[in-house]
């Protein structure tokens, strides 16, 4: 009895900031413009013109390569992390930390100085005889921005699962013969799994939605679902079409986890 | 729990101040006035001012929108005060009371926005222009068509602002900026999507600083963040072109929710008199619509037809009317030309 009172706050807490919420969006993505109370799926078809799906289309595949640029270097990090003593674990840790300290927004705009025409980056390069790259406002910008912001959300569950295993699998392994490459393909990887989703997760989730990253590093040329958003809401004043958009966004967001965890049925959970 | 209750309610009380000074509730944009002028209008009505500031209309819109009552005075621009206009948002300014109203030049008054006067009065006026920087530009700049040279691909920053974009495209091919005939908006379109290979970057604010800084040759720009850049960095000018522009407005209104009407009469006529005018077009570099302003401000910057045209500089200018339901084509439009 005590147990489940204790929980009504969190419940309280559900409803107010989540349910309601989302059902209000659920809401103004079916109220018709005009006033009144009538309902239609007007919006939700003009979701699905090939304009808006390019747009979500987009959206999706700059996430998919930050997430899987994420992987690719993230996961080495996650080892090195789980195989460094613990001292010096703790000040690598402490490294990849410090600059979340820092406001997003302010991380973000220092990219923009960093590699603007006239940034610090061509400036180096002048010395050498380089002549400047145009870096800012291209979509390996918005990737840069991405992967720079959302690493440590796939380094750090990695890194959490790899501590944890026991290392006496690795060895038996080797006394089975198995060389590293092998070791790593039939043991580590597949004991890491759990931790390489939720790091998938957490990285794709912020980088499909993002607005700030691809307005500030892509100069508002690579509009993506999440700037489409916001400028119906501070726009345009549509928040049928806004709403629809944002609904269609959390259902490819819940798709995409529900197949990533029927992926992982075999896994005793351990996914955000 | 409840003691934290108590001591919200407690604050909440305090917040309210029963007795004590009466209050103004001002909303300006960022960066758009004198503080001295704040100040001074404090000590001379023993009336204490809560200054609170927005960056965008459409943010301003939302929240004296949502939040009744916060808001005596807002400073929005011309064609969303015609918004909150049609949509009833705004109280009548009793003109009896705005006795310095007759320093504001006639040919700021009776403007489409606010054709008879009734709800608003002008704070600061300005163009839309190209702000070039002359060590990399060697065309004549007099034209919206350098925007669409080819010479200067990837040196062209365009303002991420529907209205502004499609209105000088709009201007550029000879059409009305407040059009509604769907062929001249296709037009627009067709021309922003030629142009946009040449653009580096649709951006908003942090413009300033591109420009300044020398990171591209061309931008749009409006006339008073122009004078700005023009303050750091002597390679810049501004021009207005010919083909004519958009001029804007913005203007004192008065919240249909205002809790101290009264006050916000005061506030207004006290903006109106020339001196604070005076201090406030100084200290913010825009262009204000009081004659006796113009007179006093070095001549340098008022002959300067850039940031004071004259009635035929403009002759080609137009205003923003709201545009009610085409907006959303707008939007559409200017979606379309970003997503491309």
């Amino acid at each position: 009895m005590r147990r489940n009172w204790s929980l009504y706050p969190y419940i309280l807490w559900m409803v107010l900031f989540t349910i309601v919420p989302i059902l209000l969006v659920l809401y103004y993505s079916l109220l018709a413009d005009g006033g009144g109370f009538s309902l239609t799926l007007s919006h939700y078809a003009r979701v699905f013109e090939p304009l808006y799906l390019a747009v979500i289309w987009r959206s999706i595949l700059l996430a998919l390569v930050s997430t899987v640029i994420c992987l690719l270097l993230g996961y080495p990090v996650a080892m090195i992390l789980a195989a460094s003593p613990a001292k010096q674990q703790f000040s690598l840790i402490v490294l990849f930390v410090v600059p979340m300290w820092m406001n997003f927004l302010a991380r973000t705009y220092a990219w923009m100085s960093l590699l603007e025409t006239n940034g610090i980056i061509n400036t180096v390069l002048g010395f050498f005889g380089i002549e400047p790259l145009s870096m800012l406002y291209t979509s390996g910008a918005v990737v840069l921005g991405m992967v720079y912001n959302y690493l440590p959300f796939m380094v750090f569950p990695i890194f959490t699962v790899l501590r944890k295993l026991d290392p006496s699998l690795l060895e038996a392994a080797e006394d089975l013969g198995a060389n590293p490459l092998k070791t790593f393909m039939k043991v580590i990887f597949p004991l890491s799994l759990p931790g390489v989703l939720s790091g998938i997760t957490m990285v794709f989730m912020p980088a499909v939605t993002t607005f700030v990253i691809s307005q500030l590093l892509g100069g508002g040329q690579f509009t993506l679902i999440g700037n489409l958003i916001q400028q119906q809401y501070l726009r345009t004043y549509d928040w049928g079409f806004g709403s629809s958009l944002s609904i269609i966004l959390m259902v490819i967001i819940l798709l995409s986890m529900g197949l990533i965890s029927r992926s992982n049925a075999y896994e005793e959970g351990g996914i955000l | 729990m409840s003691a934290g209750l108590a001591g919200i309610m407690l604050l909440a009380a305090a917040g309210c101040g029963s007795g004590g000074k009466e209050t103004l509730n001002v909303y300006n944009w960022g960066d758009y006035i004198d503080p001295q002028v704040l100040k001074d209008f404090e000590k001379e009505y023993n009336i204490k001012v809560v200054y609170e500031q927005f960056d965008t209309n459409e943010d301003m819109y939302v929240k004296v929108a949502n939040a009744s009552g916060q808001y005596d005075v807002a400073i929005p621009s011309d064609y969303m005060i015609r918004k909150m206009i049609n949509e009833d948002m705004l109280l009548p300014v009793d003109m009896g009371k705005i006795t310095n109203y007759g320093e504001i030049e006639d040919r700021f008054k009776g403007l489409a926005y606010d054709a008879e006067d009734r709800y608003s009065v002008p704070y600061m006026w300005g163009t839309v222009g190209i702000l070039y920087n002359k060590t990399m530009v060697d065309d004549v700049v007099d034209s919206w068509d350098i925007l669409w040279n080819p010479k200067y691909a990837k040196k062209i920053f365009m303002i991420n602002s529907l209205r502004d974009s499609i209105g000088i495209t709009l201007k550029r091919l000879g059409y009305s900026l407040n059009t509604k005939d769907l062929q001249e908006i296709e037009a627009a379109k067709a021309a922003l999507i030629e142009q946009k290979p040449l653009v580096l970057s649709y951006v908003g604010d942090e413009m300033k600083d591109k420009m300044i800084g020398g990171e591209a040759a061309l931008a749009v720009f409006w006339s008073g963040d122009a004078a700005y850049c023009m303050g750091y960095n002597e390679d810049l000018d501004y021009v207005i072109p010919k083909e004519g522009s958009n001029i804007w407005f913005d203007a004192m209104v008065i919240p249909k929710t205002a809790q101290n009407v009264e006050a916000a009469h005061l506030f207004i006529n006290y903006m109106c008199r020339p001196d604070v005018g005076l201090k406030n077009a100084e200290y913010i570099g825009y262009s204000s619509p009081i004659g006796k302003v113009r007179e006093q401000l070095p001549a340098e910057i008022t002959e300067d037809v850039a940031f004071y045209p004259g009635v035929e500089d403009l002759k080609n200018s137009e205003v923003f009317e709201d545009l009610s339901d085409t907006l959303v084509i707008y939007d559409r439009i200017w979606t379309e030309v970003l997503a491309e």
